[in-house]
């Protein structure tokens, strides 16, 4: 996981506020574009210097000598890198990310398809690992060093060092082969697919917005067991972040003084320390969300679930490289996104920034 | 007067001094200090224990196991654990699994050890050059690390072993060079604080160059806290590389790499729930142990603790 | 050790916990057919372009041929479809089609002889990797207008450049690139000259018993019946395929009862399924040789004596009996089971003592080091890790290079392995399909490139089986040309350096409702319309 967004050191001389509020916003869109071209950069010389033939993939493995070469031109890849890569720039500015050689389709209709399916399984499970995740973590730093304390570190642990395409299978034999209790694999039983119209793509969503309850109950045992186990995951970083965080709180001057002054115990642990780790947590929770966006492949495996992280793997895997600049692109941008909120917020709630 | 030999109480004394005599001697007196907070911590003890077991088991691989772990036997396969001759049962070609466990510790050292040397260096080197040297470079180095970090690093992993070649070194390899920038921020965030502090504009005054600078005297104060996250991190990286093996392109067959050996297993994991299973312990465990003894050190190293 | 979904079952009465039972209804409606499948290699419906296992599913049920085969007795071969009858010149160049009267499209349109004509031009004129299966009798863009003709609406003549068994110029029109498009819809969504290509690579334009409902890629894809299906509307009224990659999520969802029919189960969770009331398994013989090749720009390769001696260094019964168990069965020639001229001898078992000998006169006593190249795929892993540990038996030290299934292409393709392990499946049901990658070997320069040609791709050149492929090729009488096939493969078998060691059979997983379900053997496609349940 990455760090904490950091506070930069302030700026000697003084400015006036509405400068400096442009000047900041200035620095970062430059901040944005600059990482998002190096992104693009990275991606696409990573796409030249594999060992897979993206020609391949396209005309397979019969294909003669002049249907190759046919292949080879229509790709553009007799031209010099250099400019296939202003080529690719140009185009992605207009929001055109090609076709995807693997599925034919052009990759933003591919993305359009598989990102809210991955988007609402990482929500999901975000909200389950933050419900879960923070009274554990709470609980762990108020009864430090007991038993409970050792429990939760060991919660956390496990899910730290679970395989988790072990434990995946192992749920899906468990809750859906025996007991039955979850749908399957895939996001909705079969009868039910294509019933609601499509809105945001998430299905959840979708249902709820055409009002078509049952949909929303079937998808909603199709997700629930996919979900839990990336939200484990995230619970247990979670709930460890929440304990440092609340250590540091608890042992700090203020919150002595709020005991001596005879607050109750309760007030002094929700309003005084929690109160004052809330920013530290929306970092935390929003890095933890961005790990499960692109972090849930072999969930998405196992589970039959067509997200964003299997398709640019197996894109990967078929040197599909329009595909997977496109998915690296969005997710990066999330990501991107994710952070500069979570610094902003740190920045406009945190005393000490101010 | 006590029974103990006088040089060993004499060394005790000695480490235990308030009043160190060099600064080797104060080095080492704190280091031991450390390690008496660290022993009173049991469960990271506990992971310490294990992972000195690992050791111990991979450096005695051939000695502990009861069957080479190569050898195939096709009428003995999928055997459930206890049956003769196989403790932990038999994998899908008949070999032992006890034994490709035993021989797989040394592979899990060696994974460990690779990351541990080239990640932390990498994220070391490029955060005290950018928070030491400031202006540009540091804009510069900072960006890239950003750039590093937003990427998917499954992709960047995947990337990398693609281009590379599938195979136990280039998996490591690559997950390293996607695990450094999480370091380099720390090294940097570190260094911003010492920049300006007194004994590092000594040491300036007395007309140490910037290289010698941040290797001899910021490196140093940097590491206790890396050693830390590293040790948080590993259990990651342990997995990391079972993914990656899990997708073919880990270590390659016959090796015997638990992750691997997990992703062999998952097909019989409805009828020969043990194929999967037994590697799958192996990992849990280590991990365990990674993140028991990270915990422990950070009790003991990174004082802060909340900080990162 | 009892299995851990007793000991699961187990733990979960023992667990008291408060998640309401979501049951899902188990079962699918009653003219549905739900089928899991891998069908990530899909990447366009258009018949003269599509050329993959998946694509070729869904084209087989979508499109007619002019001859095609019969799912309820593959073993006839060829017949009617489209055409109801043909005739063939005395010079034997010539075929000549009598259209069967009252087909109609999906759209409503006729089905005539200018669509065929339409449909089997486009196929040559947009050179698409299939289009070798049509070109390689002499039709060219250039040459389309005079070859293949449709003289009135319901004849169609075809003009080969030379003569050709008929059977193998028939055969070949039930590939998938034979799908005869609807001319009329098809030049409606022509775009920039492309015949089409673009609109029907996600749309269908057939007279098949169904038409595509949706295509999701890597998650369904939808097939409807088709009213207008000449030979009646399919009891299915609706087909879905799912892709689903692992066997063990398949085996679940078939337990459960959410999809009929299972079909990428392995070995093991056959044996699972097997007796469990409501379920049955099928086994039917496929088309795919599971072979290893040996380059012969490797000096100790190029060695016969080498190769014999490798042949002796596989243990086919032991991995035919274990981890292969019921999914391939044991064939050394390079024409499977049920194609003309295929033949049934195995003469190679493991055999460790006679191999050593032949590498001790070949000078090679104490073994030697070779790499093998093998795509990511759990049963070819497994064969290559057997194989490795029965060369090492004589000496011989393997160092296995593990990739995708793009990146081992490549090195194949590029001539730069020691030992390739693989698979080939053939295109179309001739006997020449494999025999013209296997055995023939046009050109063996570096310059040539002909990268589809196996024989080529492991640098082997033997000029006599080259000639004796070309023969067979244009033999006319059917029974003389499968002894020709006979002769061949007896030959190839000692001089190759090829080890074919499998065949595969594919078992699938169906809920017992389901009856007639045709995977289409070694020859076809799967056939969906017959299926009821």
């Amino acid at each position: 996981m990455a760090g904490i967004a950091e506070i930069r050191p302030k700026e000697g001389r003084r400015k006036s506020p509405f400068r400096a509020a442009l000047e900041k916003a200035a620095k970062t869109i430059v901040t944005v574009v600059v990482t998002m071209l190096g992104l693009l950069f990275i991606t696409f010389f990573i796409g030249r210097v594999m060992p897979v033939d993206p020609v391949l993939s396209i005309v397979g493995e019969r294909a003669s000598k002049e249907v190759y070469e046919a292949a080879y031109k229509a790709l553009g890849l007799d031209q010099p890198l250099i400019v296939q890569f202003f080529l690719y720039i140009r185009d992605v500015v207009q929001g055109n990310f090609g076709i995807s050689l693997r599925t034919g389709f052009p990759v933003a209709d591919d993305i359009r398809r598989v990102f809210p399916a991955t988007m609402e399984l990482a929500t999901l499970g975000t909200i389950f690992g933050v419900l879960l995740g923070v009274p554990l973590g709470v609980l762990a730093a108020v009864k430090r060093g007991t038993w409970i304390d050792q429990i939760a570190r060991v919660i956390a642990l496990i899910g730290y060092s679970m395989p988790v395409f072990w434990l995946g299978l192992i749920g899906l034999l468990l809750f859906y082969g025996i007991l039955g209790w979850v749908g399957g694999p895939g996001r909705l039983d079969i009868f039910f697919q294509d019933e609601v119209p499509q809105v945001t793509g998430m299905i959840l969503i979708d249902s709820l917005l055409d009002g078509n309850l049952e949909v929303f109950r079937n998808a909603l045992t199709h997700i629930i067991l996919p979900a839990s186990l990336l939200g484990y995951y995230s619970l247990a970083y979670i709930s460890r972040m929440t304990r440092s965080f609340m250590l540091e709180q608890l042992n700090s001057e203020y919150i002595i003084t709020a005991r001596v002054k005879g607050l109750s115990e309760r007030a002094v642990i929700w309003q005084h320390a929690f109160g004052n780790i809330k920013v530290q947590l929306i970092t935390v929770i929003a890095l933890s969300y961005a790990g499960l966006l692109e972090g849930s492949v072999l969930t998405e495996i196992i589970f039959a679930w067509p997200g964003i992280g299997s398709y640019i793997t197996t894109s990967l895997l078929s040197a599909d490289m329009n595909a997977v600049m496109g998915g690296t692109v969005v997710v990066g941008l999330v990501f991107v996104l994710l952070n500069i909120l979570a610094e902003l917020l740190y920045q406009f709630f945190d005393p000490r920034a101010k | 007067m006590t029974m103990i030999p006088q040089p060993r109480q004499g060394l005790r004394a000695w480490l235990l001094t308030d009043t160190p005599t060099s600064r080797t001697h104060a080095r080492l007196s704190a280091l031991y200090q450390s390690w008496l907070s660290f022993r009173g911590n049991q469960m990271a003890m506990f992971g310490l224990g294990i992972l000195v077991f690992l050791v111990f088991v991979a450096a005695f691989a051939p000695l502990l196991a009861p069957h080479d772990p190569f050898t195939q036997n096709l009428l003995a396969r999928l055997r459930p654990p206890g049956s003769a001759g196989y403790l932990l049962g038999s994998d899908s070609l008949g070999r032992d699994i006890l034994s490709r466990l035993i021989y797989g510790s040394r592979i899990t050292l060696y994974i460990v050890t690779l990351v541990a040397i080239v990640a932390p260096v990498v994220g070391l080197f490029v955060g005290t050059v950018a928070g030491y040297t400031g202006g540009w470079v540091d804009i510069v180095l900072m960006r890239i690390t950003d750039i590093f970090l937003a990427f998917p690093r499954l992709v960047l992993a995947l990337a990398f072993v693609a281009a590379l070649g599938a195979g136990i070194e280039n998996a490591v390899l690559a997950i390293s060079l996607t695990a450094w920038p999480p370091y380099a921020r720390i090294a940097r965030a570190e260094t911003l604080t010492m920049r300006n502090s007194d004994f590092i504009h000594a040491v300036r005054l007395q007309g140490a160059g910037p290289l010698r600078i941040i290797i001899r005297h910021i490196w140093p104060l940097c590491i206790s806290s890396l050693v830390v996250r590293v040790t948080l991190d590993m259990a990651g990286i342990i997995l990391a590389a079972a993914g990656l093996g899990f997708l073919g392109l880990g270590a390659q067959p016959p090796t015997p790499e638990w992750g691997a050996m997990i992703s062999d297993g998952r097909r019989f994991i409805l009828d020969h729930w043990w194929v999967a299973t037994m590697p799958g312990l192996a990992i849990f465990t280590v991990s365990l142990a990674f993140n028991l003894l990270g915990d422990g050190l950070r009790d003991v190293l990174d004082p802060k603790e909340g900080s990162q | 050790m009892k299995p851990i979904r007793h000991m699961l079952f187990g733990a979960a009465v023992a667990v008291v916990t408060g998640l309401t039972g979501l049951t899902a209804i188990a079962a699918t409606p009653p003219n549905m057919l739900v089928i899991a499948n891998r069908i990530d290699d899909i990447t366009t419906l258009d018949p003269a372009q599509s050329f993959e296992f998946a694509g070729g599913d869904v084209s087989h049920n979508i499109y007619n041929k002019l001859v095609n085969f019969d799912p309820a007795n593959l073993d006839a071969g060829y017949g009617p479809d489209l055409a109801e009858s043909w005739t063939v010149s005395k010079d034997g160049r010539t075929i000549t089609f009598k259209m069967r009267p009252g087909v109609k499209f999906a759209s409503g349109n006729p089905v005539t002889a200018k669509d065929a004509e339409y449909s089997l031009r486009r196929a040559v004129i947009l050179k698409k990797t299939p289009s070798f299966i049509l070109t390689q009798f002499g039709f060219t863009p250039e040459n389309v207008k005079d070859t293949i003709v449709a003289t009135d609406d319901m004849t169609l003549r075809i003009t080969t450049d030379k003569r050709y068994a008929t059977s193998f110029v028939l055969n070949s029109m039930t590939a998938t690139i034979g799908g005869i498009v609807d001319s009329k819809v098809v030049k409606a969504h022509a775009v920039n000259g492309d015949m089409g290509n673009e609109w029907l690579r996600t749309h269908t334009a057939g007279s098949g018993p169904y038409v595509l409902g949706s295509w999701k890629p890597n998650e369904s894809i939808t097939l409807v019946a088709n009213p207008n299906y000449y030979g009646g509307a399919p009891a299915m009224k609706k087909v879905v395929v799912r892709h689903i990659q692992e066997s063990s999520t398949q085996r679940l969802l078939l337990e459960r009862g959410d999809i009929d029919v299972a079909r990428n189960l392995n070995p093991e969770d056959i044996a699972g399924i097997r007796g469990k009331p409501g379920l049955a398994v099928d086994s039917e013989l496929r088309g795919r040789i599971m072979y290893i090749a040996f380059n012969q720009k490797n000096k100790i390769l190029a060695n016969p004596k080498v190769q014999e001696a490798l042949k002796y260094l596989i243990d086919y019964k032991g991995m035919q009996d274990s981890f292969l168990k019921g999914q391939y069965v044991i064939h050394q020639s390079f024409l499977p089971a049920t194609f003309l001229g295929a033949i049934s001898d195995n003469p190679y078992s493991l055999n460790i003592e006679k191999a050593k000998k032949l590498l001790a006169e070949a000078g090679y006593a104490k073994g030697f080091s070779v790499g093998i190249i093998v795509r990511e795929a759990q049963e070819r892993l497994e064969m290559a890790q057997s194989i490795q540990n029965t060369f090492a038996k004589a000496g011989i030290t393997v160092k296995l290079t593990v990739g995708t299934g793009k990146q081992i292409l490549g090195i194949y393709r590029a001539r730069k392995h020691d030992i390739y392990l693989g698979a080939w499946g053939p295109d179309y049901p001739d006997p020449n399909t494999n025999a013209s990658t296997f055995a023939w070997n046009g050109d063996n320069s570096d310059a040539a490139g002909l990268t589809g040609v196996l024989a080529w791709r492991n640098s082997w050149d033997n000029p006599k089986i080259t000639k004796e492929t070309e023969a067979a090729m244009i033999e006319g009488d059917r029974a003389k040309r499968a002894k020709m096939y006979e002769a061949t493969q007896r030959e190839f078998q000692k001089v190759a350096p090829f080890a074919i060691m499998f065949q595969k059979i594919e078992q699938t997983g169906r809920s017992d409702k389901v009856k007639h379900l045709s995977l289409g053997g070694a020859i076809t496609a799967v056939s969906y319309w017959p299926v009821t349940k």
